[in-house]
Formats: C-alpha cells, sequence, structure tokens
C-alpha cells in the first residue's frame, strides 16, 4: 500500500463529493431535519390522556379526586357515566382512553378499607393505555393519601416509589436524541460508501481503476476513510441541535463520542462497501442495505430495550454492530461514562471495524 | 520470457461463460513496437479477449503472457506494464481533464515533476492545454476520446490496448487520433487496437480477424488483400466474416 497512491484517490473522493449536486446537501440537511422533526414527532411520552369517570359516589372525596385527577398534566377528564357499560361505550367510540370507576359509598367505606377505585385502559394502543392508567392510578393513590391524612385515617396504602436515574423525568427525548445521530449514521455512513461505489461500477470509471495496478486494501480505504469526516460532521450537528434545541448536551467527554463515531462510520462504510462489491446495480444494493438496516434499526436496542427481547433475540444482539455504538453514545451522553468503562464496546466495535475493512477489500474483485 | 521480441504471446486462450464461448482456443503473438489491429464483428469476442489480456477477467484455459507477465497468474504485475483504453469512455466526469490525467498518473507512481512535465507536454501535444481545467463531463466524445488516450500512456507502458477506440467519432477526429497512435507507436509503445472501422485497419503493421470466438485470418493488411484478391480491408472483412453466426 502506497501512502502517495491513497492520498491521491483520497482528494478524487473528496473533489467528487464536492462537486455532487446532492450529497453535500444530504449530510448537511439530513441530519439537520432528522433532529429538528423527530424528537418532536416520535415521541413515547403519552399526553392528553382522556378520562371518563363513573362517580357512583358522588361524595366530597370523589368530587376532589376528579378535581385532582384534571388538574393533573397529561390528563383530561371529559366526560362522565352514569353506569360503566355507558363509559365503555365512550372508550369504544374513542372518547376516552381509560375509564375511572368510583363504588357506591366509597369514602366511607375507605376508612374501613376493603373497597376501592378501579382503572381500566383501552389497550388496543398499548403504550398510552398502560402510561395512562398509572398516572390516573398514581394520582388517584395521591389524592387519597392526602384525604387519610386531613381525615386521620391511618390506614396506609402500599407505596412503590419508582425514581428514575440519568433521565430523572423520563424525558424521552433525552432517550431518542443519541439514538437519532446512531440512526442517522446508519443510513449515511452505509448507504453513501454503497452507492458510491455502485456508481462506479454502473459509469464504468471502476474498470478504469482495475486496469491500473493500484493495490484493493488501498482503494477500498480510500472508499472508507472520507466517511470519518462525514460521520464528525453528522454527529456534530446533531449534538448541536440537541444542545440549542432541546438542552440536551452530552455529560461526558465529546472526545470519546468522536472516537467512538469514526470506529462505527468504519463499520457501516466497510459493510456498504462489501455490499456494493457484490451487487451489479444500485437497485441491487439498495435492497440488501435495507435489510440490514431493517435489522439494525430493530434489533440494536434503538427503539425495544434489548432485556425484553427473547433469549435468542439477545443473544444476536451481540452481533449487531449498533447495539454497542448505541450503548456507548446513550452511556457517554446520560451517564457521562468515560472510556475505562466502555472499553468492551469498544473493543467490539474495533473488532468489527476490522474485520468489515478485511472483508471489504477481500471481496472487491479487481477480476472478473 | 521478457527479452523475447513478442510482448504478447497467447496460445489456445478461451473463455466461457456457462456454455456460451466466447473466445475459442485463440493463439497470436504481437510483435515489441507493432500496431495490430484486432478486427471482428459485434460479439466476435475481441473485448473479452482484450480484458483477458488485461488482467480484467480471468481465461477459462489457455496461457498468455503480455509484457513478460503471465495473464494467469501474474494479473496486477501486467498492470504497471499496460495502458487500457475502455470502449465505453471511463474518467471521472467530475474531475478536471488535468485531475484526471494527475489521478492515473499517480497511481501508475509517476513523481510529481514527471507529472508535470509530462502532462505539460501531452496537453500542447493534443492543443487542449486551454481546456485543462475544464470538466471532463462537459468537454466533446472526440476530445474525451483524446484525453482517455493521454491517460492510458502517460506512464509510458509497454503496450496500450484500445477497445473501439474511436468509436462515435468524426472522421477529422478520428484521422487525428491515428497520428496520436502513431506517435506513441514511434515512441516504441506497442499498439494493440480493436475498430469497426475497416480503413483504420489499413493503418496497422497487422491485423486479425475474429468470427465467432476463433482468429479467421492473421497477417499484415497487404498479404491478407493479395491473399482474398481484393483491393481494401473493407471486402477482405466481408469475405473471412461472411459466415459469422454471431453479431447483429
Amino acid at each position: 500500500m502506497k501512502i502517495r497512491i491513497l492520498k491521491a484517490l483520497l482528494k478524487k473522493e473528496v473533489m467528487l463529493m464536492k462537486r455532487n449536486p446532492i450529497i453535500p446537501k444530504i449530510i448537511l440537511v439530513m441530519p439537520l431535519m432528522v433532529m429538528l422533526v423527530i424528537p418532536l414527532v416520535a415521541n413515547l411520552d403519552v399526553k392528553n390522556v382522556k378520562v371518563v369517570v363513573v362517580d357512583n359516589d358522588r361524595s366530597q372525596l370523589s368530587r376532589r379526586m376528579i378535581a385532582n385527577l384534571n388538574a393533573a398534566a397529561a390528563i383530561t377528564v371529559n366526560a362522565y357515566s352514569d353506569t360503566h357499560e355507558d363509559a365503555l361505550a365512550k372508550v369504544e367510540h374513542g372518547d376516552a382512553d381509560v375509564i375511572l370507576n368510583i363504588p357506591y359509598d366509597y369514602s366511607k367505606r375507605v376508612a374501613l378499607g376493603g373497597t376501592s377505585v378501579s382503572v381500566e385502559a383501552n389497550g388496543v394502543n398499548a403504550t398510552k393505555g398502560l402510561l395512562g392508567a398509572q398516572y390516573v392510578s398514581q394520582s388517584v393513590l395521591m389524592t387519597l393519601q392526602q384525604w387519610q391524612v386531613e381525615n386521620g385515617i391511618t390506614v396506609k396504602p402500599a407505596e412503590i416509589s419508582v425514581v428514575n436515574r440519568y433521565n430523572p423525568t423520563l424525558n424521552f427525548k433525552n432517550y431518542m436524541i443519541p439514538a437519532l445521530m446512531v440512526v442517522l449514521l446508519i443510513i449515511i455512513c452505509g448507504f453513501l460508501p454503497a452507492l458510491n461505489l455502485v456508481s462506479e461500477k454502473e459509469s464504468g470509471t471502476i474498470e478504469a481503476m482495475n486496469v491500473t495496478p493500484v493495490d484493493k486494501l488501498t482503494f477500498v480505504l480510500s472508499k472508507l476513510i472520507p466517511f470519518w469526516v462525514v460521520s464528525i460532521l453528522v454527529v456534530t450537528v446533531g449534538m448541536v441541535v440537541g444542545w440549542l434545541v432541546y438542552g440536551l448536551a452530552p455529560e461526558g467527554n465529546i472526545g470519546v463520542i468522536y472516537l467512538a463515531t469514526i470506529l462505527f462510520s468504519l463499520v457501516m462504510s466497510g459493510l456498504g462497501v462489501t455490499i456494493a462489491n457484490q451487487s451489479a446495480t444500485m437497485l441491487q444494493s439498495i435492497f440488501v442495505m435495507f435489510a440490514f438496516i431493517m435489522i439494525f434499526q430493530l434489533m440494536s436496542g434503538l427503539f425495544t430495550p434489548i432485556n425484553s427481547m427473547p433469549q435468542w433475540a439477545q443473544v444476536i444482539t451481540y452481533f449487531i454492530p449498533p447495539r454497542y455504538f448505541i450503548e456507548i453514545m446513550r452511556a457517554v451522553y446520560l451517564k457521562g461514562a468515560s472510556i475505562r468503562e466502555l472499553w468492551l464496546q469498544f473493543s467490539a466495535l474495533a473488532v468489527f471495524a476490522v474485520v468489515l475493512i478485511v472483508i471489504s477489500a477481500k471481496s472487491y474483485s479487481k477480476r472478473g | 520470457m521478457k527479452e523475447n521480441d513478442n510482448v504478447i504471446s497467447v496460445k489456445g486462450l478461451t473463455k466461457r461463460f456457462g456454455d456460451f464461448t466466447a473466445v475459442d482456443n485463440i493463439s497470436f503473438d504481437v510483435k515489441r513496437g507493432e500496431i495490430f489491429g484486432f478486427l471482428g464483428a459485434n460479439g466476435a469476442g475481441k473485448t473479452t479477449a482484450m480484458r483477458m489480456l488485461c488482467g480484467l477477467s480471468y481465461p477459462t484455459s489457455g496461457d498468455g503472457y503480455v509484457a513478460g507477465c503471465d495473464i494467469n497468474r501474474q494479473a496486477d504485475e501486467i498492470k504497471r506494464h499496460i495502458g487500457y483504453m475502455s470502449q465505453k469512455f471511463s474518467l471521472y466526469g467530475n474531475l478536471s481533464l488535468e485531475e484526471n490525467l494527475k489521478l492515473f498518473a499517480t497511481i501508475y507512481g509517476m513523481t510529481d515533476e514527471e507529472i508535470k512535465a509530462s502532462s505539460k507536454k501531452l496537453f500542447e501535444e493534443l492543443e487542449m492545454d486551454s481546456m485543462r481545467d475544464t470538466l471532463v463531463k462537459d468537454i466533446p466524445v472526440g476530445w474525451k476520446q483524446k484525453l482517455a488516450f493521454a491517460t492510458a500512456t502517460i506512464h509510458r507502458p509497454e503496450v496500450v490496448f484500445l477497445d473501439e477506440p474511436t468509436g462515435g467519432v468524426d472522421p477529422a477526429t478520428r484521422r487525428k487520433f491515428w497520428e496520436l497512435i502513431y506517435k506513441a507507436a514511434s515512441e516504441g509503445m506497442t499498439i494493440f487496437v480493436t475498430t469497426h472501422y475497416l480503413d483504420e485497419a489499413e493503418y496497422c503493421n497487422r491485423v486479425s480477424i475474429m468470427v465467432d470466438g476463433k482468429i479467421s485470418a492473421l497477417a499484415s493488411p497487404e498479404v491478407l488483400k493479395e491473399k482474398y484478391h481484393v483491393e481494401t480491408m473493407d471486402e477482405v472483412f466481408r469475405i473471412v466474416a461472411k459466415d459469422a453466426i454471431r453479431g447483429e
């Protein structure tokens, strides 16, 4: 491998990328759009839970419960029903997500214990149902505690205290922003090198290269290295937007993020080049790349926690490189983890990077 | 082999794609400094044969040496000694003329001073000095072909392979192109050229005519014309290739 040749090839890649009418725009605009829009819309925070109340008690306590419920953020009591059937019908029509059932004589019997309100949720939208029911029962429980204290009743309902560390408000955005940067890198550093190489095949320029004595590794490296710069640009745009727009800055060292980003860009671009080596047309490479990206996004813990996957799927995730990158990004962003704590993830990424560079160089054939 | 006067020497070269035999057991030699015309109808197997000689394609069977290197085992070594101009224009459209030339010259291991000197000379010879900073995609076909030729020869290879270099080019430019070929040959490069234009065949020292993957005739144009008692290479070609099954 000759450094002089690699430098000449890198210069060519950079010039071609700069002169391409759309690639530079994609590299800047795509992260901007994704970071500005997606955290606002792809949000698992549940807002505006609609509650229908079936108040059979009609006491001071039940009225207070309803008032407090209405005052709570994210909950609105938007209907009252006399019967449970009527409330269910409202849920079916989509007018309510959660039913709060207060039994007859509740306020009198609650002092003795042995009676309780019931909360029912519409499980069709699982997240909203689950979280909505939780919000409602929390609010009800709070009202009940206050009321018991005021009236000198000592029956204490069982209490579970949950404190979310590192993302104290369980703000979904904090969880999403590092993940979105990973998604961007998967797409940009995976697709662009693949498309770049296949377009050289389609335009025939690769043949002009194949007939020269350039060695495979040099040529492949010239395709991979420009994506160090691209990936750093993308992550920088992501971090700046995350900080300016959402007020989320990394807790840990930015250098650690950049190092992981470079390693990951090598992994993705190595995969892209390997796929391109095996594809004769753009279409082929795009379809194969899509298959990988689907699996990467769904199985790397980006959107669904790995812990809740079945055991066999958890084993597979160890072979999915973005898994390690996501762990690094979240740990550095939210916990301020250092490189020493993340050595395992870094080594895994480094191994993937080396393996994919070797495979991409080996699978590149100068001769048919 | 290296000191031999034959810069290309091929024996029993064959390439099959499945059931289809594109190149069928061909043997020939090309002498150093010669302009060797490789003629044949479309689909006769010219390009396939040439790609094997350039180390772009594995022969199914047969032996061959190009510039003293074995085409089966030393493909990368061959590539140091040859220049190749593909049938399809294949320089980078979004690089300028000079950037293209410089890129390939660097890959062939030329130093910056060498590149500077030769590219200056080349651009002057090609009368393209004023266009050296123009993007390649913006220049006409004839100029592109001249640039591709310059790129294939800037490192002064032993053999230059030209695959239909004058396809789609007007007669005046074709004429100029052949002047470039002659000049390169006079400087000691061996020229291996395929063409459809039979008037161009007259310019070659020797020609071979491929029909259906086999070489049906191989001699100097004069000898061939005499053999078939005709006046032009065009007529020779018609007689030799009349039984061709493949082609348009």
